[in-house]
């Protein structure tokens, strides 16, 4: 099939940016939409144009680097797919498909469809973690964990860190990312301990980014390759408004 | 001119003497210690945020060492560990099947075909346990029962269920871990995180690794890291492929830029073909994509018995179809290793009976298990994974049956390090897929996120320190003229790729030399054949320097100049991949040499020449490279020929 | 947000309830708008108590605007630019439109204060004589006051409807059973309050109330 790619261009981080049209020529429907962008840079960089970055590593939906604006929707049309697993046949020949970066201020533009999402790292040092330094830990089986908090927990840790949820938020928020982290820890016992320093101080780090506030506009969970649910924010908010309400102090780990 | 020359042996000479159970804790009581007063002055620099490069720079910066940690991708947590799916192996005995540190130890010797060290071995199934142990307490969330209690599964055909695992995303799990336990430490600011920064180059200072050459691959900025120490974590070479499970970035320029510094090269030709990945569809394939070797355990693979039968697997009628492991393997079946089922396959293949558009697939059947078991409880085990293939082929797995095909996945061989995983460089340690150490020829399922994990946790933060305690080291800086020498040989290395501006893209190379590897040094490898390729190759090599295209410059985000730095050492590897093959006159795990096989067509062991460790030394471009032989002897483990009939 | 957003629901109810007066007959809605106006005497003179609820209820808008302003700015500074292909909603209209929807009610309100509080722009506007106002207001002729009132109480209704809800989550709904819960409620409240108050008008306009 024929397609016309409409990419958004910028050179750097201080260019100005703009959307360049490319017709790409028979693309095969078996091609994932990387590899149809492979196929562009190609043929760019033989052209001796510049080719086309866009970040991307696995390739299999795990990794969380890819992450495309495609006509509008993240990671494109087809739910809970990655851009590097959503395949050339959920076009259609003759369309014309918008590409464009994740659009946030905590996620600044790097170079064309590539950002910097370094803040979501900030956000997970500011408590995104179980304090347990190597050789502390007791035998495995020491504490129990009842299989339903398990698995939501797991569900809530499959989250890929890809920001779609901050590209797809009208208010630019993280807070799918930060709550699902939050959600994981919260359920299980390991986790107790430091639940009421962990919500203040990501939530801080989460604001001081400058992402967005939640509104409960609900585009995030939509958008979201591993389906990270909703409730998981409300649950930030209820340990968050506990929190305040202990007065814990936003120094995660002390 | 002869391809390479002999040296002399060498042997670690790390590992304690006495009973093998006794050796690690006897190591561990004689290596020296760094006073904890002295660690905040150390740095380490930890090349690498897998899961053995992450463990292992969150363990030292918790001990109070200053770490420099550094990884290409965006975020450490993106380390290609993330994509492991199966789980990790551990001695818990929690299902009371037999199993124990002894069991651990001696299948993984034996799974290695009797190419590893009992030594490294007898260790990794010690601390096994405790990762597991490590990694509930940092909240990973494993599968559990419904008492609470953590779930096993057995694993690539083991016979006990130690497999630990969380859904199909255990290596996403235990890097996030180990990812949390990083950033907790970079929050604290004991660990300098360079994310988007490539190493290109090894640092030696009087012999000794001092530093390494990065760019920042957002500004292209080349600067000179110094450290007391260097780890490598970066994992695995099996993209010198192209086409490989690995994701996009994996490379071996780390490691063998190492190499090229010194650093011997151990078992380069030792390659992990995994049997069960989605096919490839077409010449845009751009890599492979691994479906979870549990299929295996319902799964029925088959063949049509006619070469060249077009029609649709469901007209293909019970009595025309050849279930080959199930004939071939009777009492295995379906669940053979790695290693033979992908070579069936391919010889199935090669007789021209293979499916799919391609012809180079076969079928992995689940209608008998549908069934028998009723599509829900099929749905319930893997339905993400059918959901995954049916997303990437467009066909339903639960009407046709799934088309898979053998992908290069993991590699056995890597800088050869002793029993403190430090190279024959002093200060250069190696830790995780990037190392040779406990594998052997063939790596049992679920074991590199044990060795990764054991590495990085455990067993390097004990033996590094008996290095830095024989400190302090001279104080060097960036202005050390080594240190400029090794910058200004990568700048200029960086020019000449940029200058060529031929009329070839690096994909292209790089598609090249993966076919002429799959060819040769693949599944199946021949004396005749590897010549070939050795002598292709070398004429690619030529052919990349004159005619490569790299657009853009050094100094911006440059993806094409990323990969040809990249696609240059893979050319240097798959050479030293393919001698490496060649002199090794035996079938052993993952080399399969077609002139050494039993009646039955099995590999061929030859203990009595190739019980060895080839480390090859590296001396200079267009000269041999040199072999020395680490001579291995089984004391607990007898050596005898697999059989899985 | 949350807070002050009920506090606003609570008036509503109120308000609503004492709209549906009107069916009670002319002298009962007149007299509850004065009771409205003095209840609290003697202890506290004429319309004081009334005045209390009006500044309990200032404050509350204003304090809803200004939080309502803090998050809207703080969404735009978060996305400095936008995306040329303009997305299509996944979640919900109501919750996309809360702000435009928040600005609509404003309007209403200072309009309606005019028309029925102070009686500026009502016909009758006689401030003693509520009943009067109201059915004056709506009167056939009058249709289009009748259509803002209408369009305007259906933009409560929407920002209700996700409002409700969003204030559950905000103040901490946390699972997937309760979260159908509050949608339904947010839904079905919103759905009563709009027919409590459209009930009115059309009541006047069909002449059944006159
Ligand atoms: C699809 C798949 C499934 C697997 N499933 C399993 C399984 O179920 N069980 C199991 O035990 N094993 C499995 N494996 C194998 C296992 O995942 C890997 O062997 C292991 O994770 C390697 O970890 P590592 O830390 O050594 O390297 P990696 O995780 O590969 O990390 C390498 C790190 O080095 C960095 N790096 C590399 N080169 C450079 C450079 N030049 N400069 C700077 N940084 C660099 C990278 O950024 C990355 O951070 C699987 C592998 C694959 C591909
Ligand atoms: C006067 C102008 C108004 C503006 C500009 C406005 C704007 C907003 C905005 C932007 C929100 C945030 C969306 C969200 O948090 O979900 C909101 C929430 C809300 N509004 Fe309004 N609104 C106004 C009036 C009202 C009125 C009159 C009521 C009551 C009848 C009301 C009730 C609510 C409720 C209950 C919420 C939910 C609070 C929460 O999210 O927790 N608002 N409003
Ligand atoms: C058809 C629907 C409505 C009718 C018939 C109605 C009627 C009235 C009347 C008669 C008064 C005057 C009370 C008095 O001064 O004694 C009043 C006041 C008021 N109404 Fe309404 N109203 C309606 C809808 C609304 C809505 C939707 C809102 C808010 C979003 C609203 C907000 C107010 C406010 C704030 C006052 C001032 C109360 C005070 O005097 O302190 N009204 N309304
Ligand atoms: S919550 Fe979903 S969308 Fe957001 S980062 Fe995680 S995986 Fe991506
Ligand atoms: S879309 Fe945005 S507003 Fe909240 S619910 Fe999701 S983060
Ligand atoms: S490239 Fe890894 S998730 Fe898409």
């Amino acid at each position: 099939m024929n397609l016309t790619l409409r990419i958004w261009r910028q050179k750097g981080p201080e260019d100005k940016g703009r959307m360049v049209t490319y017709p790409v020529d028979d693309v095969s429907p078996d091609m994932s939409f990387l590899e149809m962008l492979d196929v562009l840079n190609e043929r760019l960089i033989l052209a001796g144009e510049d080719p086309v970055a866009f970040d991307h590593d696995c390739r299999e939906g795990i990794c969380g680097m890819c992450g495309l604006m495609i006509n509008g929707d993240a990671h494109g049309p087809q739910r809970g797919t990655t851009a590097c697993q959503l395949h050339m046949r959920q076009f259609t020949d003759g369309e014309t498909i918008d590409i464009e970066p994740w659009r946030a201020s905590a996620f600044p533009v790097v170079k064309d469809l590539v950002v910097n999402r370094s803040a979501f790292d900030k956000i997970i040092a500011a408590g995104g973690y179980v304090t347990a330094p190597t050789g502390s830990a007791p035998e495995a089986h020491s504490t129990p964990v009842a299989k339903a908090n398990a698995d939501a927990a797991f569900e809530s840790a499959a989250c890929i860190g890809c920001g779609a949820c901050v590209a797809a938020c009208p208010n630019g928020s993280g807070m799918l990312f930060t709550a699902a982290k939050l959600t994981q820890l919260s359920l299980l016992p390991q986790g107790q301990p430091e639940r009421y320093t962990r919500v203040i101080g990501m939530v801080d780090a989460h604001d001081e980014a400058g992402f967005g506030g939640c509104t409960n506009a609900g585009e995030c969970t939509p958008a979201c390759p591993k389906g990270i649910p909703l409730n998981t924010i409300g649950r930030l908010n209820r340990d968050y408004l506990t929190a305040t309400a202990k007065g814990a102090n936003n120094t995660p780990g002390s | 001119m002869e391809l390479f020359t002999e040296g002399d042996p060498i042997a670690d000479t790390k590992a304690p003497a006495g009973p093998v159970e006794k050796r690690w804790e006897t190591r561990r009581f004689e290596a020296k210690l760094v006073n904890p007063a002295n660690r905040r002055k150390m740095t380490v620099i930890v090349v690498g945020t897998g899961l053995a490069g992450g463990s292992a720079a969150a363990t030292l910066a918790e001990q109070g060492y200053h770490v420099k940690s550094y990884c290409y991708q965006d975020s450490p947590r993106r380390a290609h560990s993330i994509a492991a799916q199966g789980g990790i192996n551990a001695a818990k005995n929690y299902r009371n099947d037999g199993d124990s540190v002894h069991r651990l130890f001696y299948d993984t010797v034996k799974g290695g075909d009797f190419r590893s060290r009992e030594s490294n071995v007898h260790r990794l199934a010690e601390v096994s346990v405790n990762i597991i142990d490590q990694c509930v307490a940092q909240g990973v969330p494993f599968a559990r029962e419904y008492g609470g209690l953590l779930d096993t599964r057995s694993f690539g055909g083991a016979q006990v269920q130690r497999t630990f695992y969380a859904r199909g995303q255990t290596g996403q799990q235990l890097l996030l871990g180990a990812y949390q336990a990083l950033e907790r430490q970079i929050g604290l600011g004991n660990v300098e995180m360079n994310a988007r920064h490539e190493m290109l180059e090894l640092v030696l200072v009087d012999g000794k690794a001092r530093g390494i050459v990065v760019r920042d691959l957002v500004t292209g900025e080349i600067s000179t890291e110094m450290a007391d120490a260097v780890v490598l974590a970066s994992g695995g070479y099996g993209n010198v492929f192209y086409l490989s499970t690995n994701a996009k970035g994996c490379n071996v320029t780390a490691t063998w830029r190492a190499h090229r510094k010194g650093a011997y090269f151990a078992n380069p030709c030792y390659t992990q073909i995994h049997p069960t990945c989605i096919p490839v569809s077409g010449d845009h394939q751009s890599k492979l994509t691994l479906m979870s070797e549990s299929l295996r355990n319902d799964g029925r693979v088959w063949v049509p018995k006619t070469k060249g039968d077009d029609r649709s697997p469901r007209d293909i009628g019970e009595d025309e179809r050849d279930y080959y492991l199930e004939r071939i393997y009777p009492s295995f079946g379906n669940l053979v290793p790695r290693d033979i089922a992908s070579r069936a396959a391919k010889n199935v293949c090669d007789e021209g009976r293979g499916v799919g558009p391609t012809k180079l697939g076969v079928y992995l059947d689940f209608a008998d298990a549908i069934g028998r078991l009723g599509r829900k409880a099929i749905e319930a085990k893997y339905g993400n994974l059918f959901e995954m293939y049916e997303r990437i082929t467009g066909e339903d797995p639960y009407e046709v049956p799934m088309r898979i095909y053998p992908a290069v996945h993991y590699t056995m061989g890597g800088l050869w390090v002793d029993y403190d995983l430090q190279s024959n460089i002093p200060g250069l340690f190696v830790i995780g897929e990037a190392n040779f150490s406990d594998h052997g020829a063939n790596r049992l399922g679920a074991s590199a996120l044990m060795q990764g994990l054991a590495d990085g946790y455990f067993v390097l933060p004990t033996t590094i320190a008996n290095y830095l305690a024989s400190g302090p080291l001279e104080k060097v800086d960036a202005s050390h003229p080594a240190a400029v020498e090794a910058r200004t040989d990568v700048e200029d290395r960086v020019q000449r790729l940029l200058a060529v501006n031929g009329d070839r893209t690096v994909d292209s190379f790089h598609r090249e030399l993966g076919q002429i590897m799959w060819e040769h040094c693949g599944m199946e490898r021949s004396e005749a054949g590897l010549r070939k390729a050795i002598d292709e190759i070398r004429a690619l090599r030529e052919q990349f320097w004159q005619r490569v295209k790299v657009s853009g410059t050094g100094e911006e985000l440059n993806q094409s100049l990323e990969k040809a730095g990249r696609v240059a050492d893979f050319f240097e590897l798959a050479e030293l991949m393919c001698i490496d093959a060649l002199h090794r006159e035996e079938s052993c795990g993952g080399h399969f040499r077609a002139e050494h096989q039993t009646p039955d067509g099995e590999a061929q062991r030859d203990d009595d020449r190739f019980a060895y460790v080839a480390a090859w030394e590296f001396t200079a471009d267009g000269e041999p490279s040199v072999l020395h032989k680490e001579d291995l002897n089984f004391e607990y483990v007898h050596p005898t020929q697999r059989s899985y009939k | 947000m949350a807070v002050t957003g009920i506090v606003l629901v609570l008036f509503l109810i109120a308000h609503m309830l004492g709209n549906l007066k009107v069916f009670t007959g002319e002298t009962s809605f007149d007299h509850y708008a004065h009771w409205l106006r003095d209840i609290g005497k003697p202890l506290l003179p004429g319309v004081w108590f009334l005045w209390i609820l009006r500044t309990a209820l200032v404050v509350a808008v204003v304090a809803h605007i200004v939080a309502a302003t803090v998050l809207a700015r703080r969404a735009r500074a978060a996305r400095p630019v936008k995306y040329a292909h303009r997305k299509k909603v996944n979640g919900s209209y109501a919750a996309r439109t809360m702000r435009w929807g928040g600005v609509i009610i404003l309007l209403f309100v200072i309009y309606h204060l005019l028309d029925l509080t102070t009686g500026t722009l009502n016909p009758v506007g006689n401030e003693s004589k509520p009943y009067g106002n109201v059915v004056a207001d709506f009167a056939p002729e009058r249709w289009y006051v009748t259509l803002f009132y209408t369009l305007a109480i259906l933009a409560v209704g929407f920002h209700l409807r996700h409002g409700a809800f969003s204030a559950f989550r905000s103040l901490g709904q946390q699972t997937p059973r309760g979260e159908r819960r509050a949608r339904t409620a947010a839904l079905v409240f919103a759905v009563l309050l709009c027919a409590g108050y459209l009930v009115v008008p059309f009541a006047v306009l069909t002449g059944l109330v006159s």
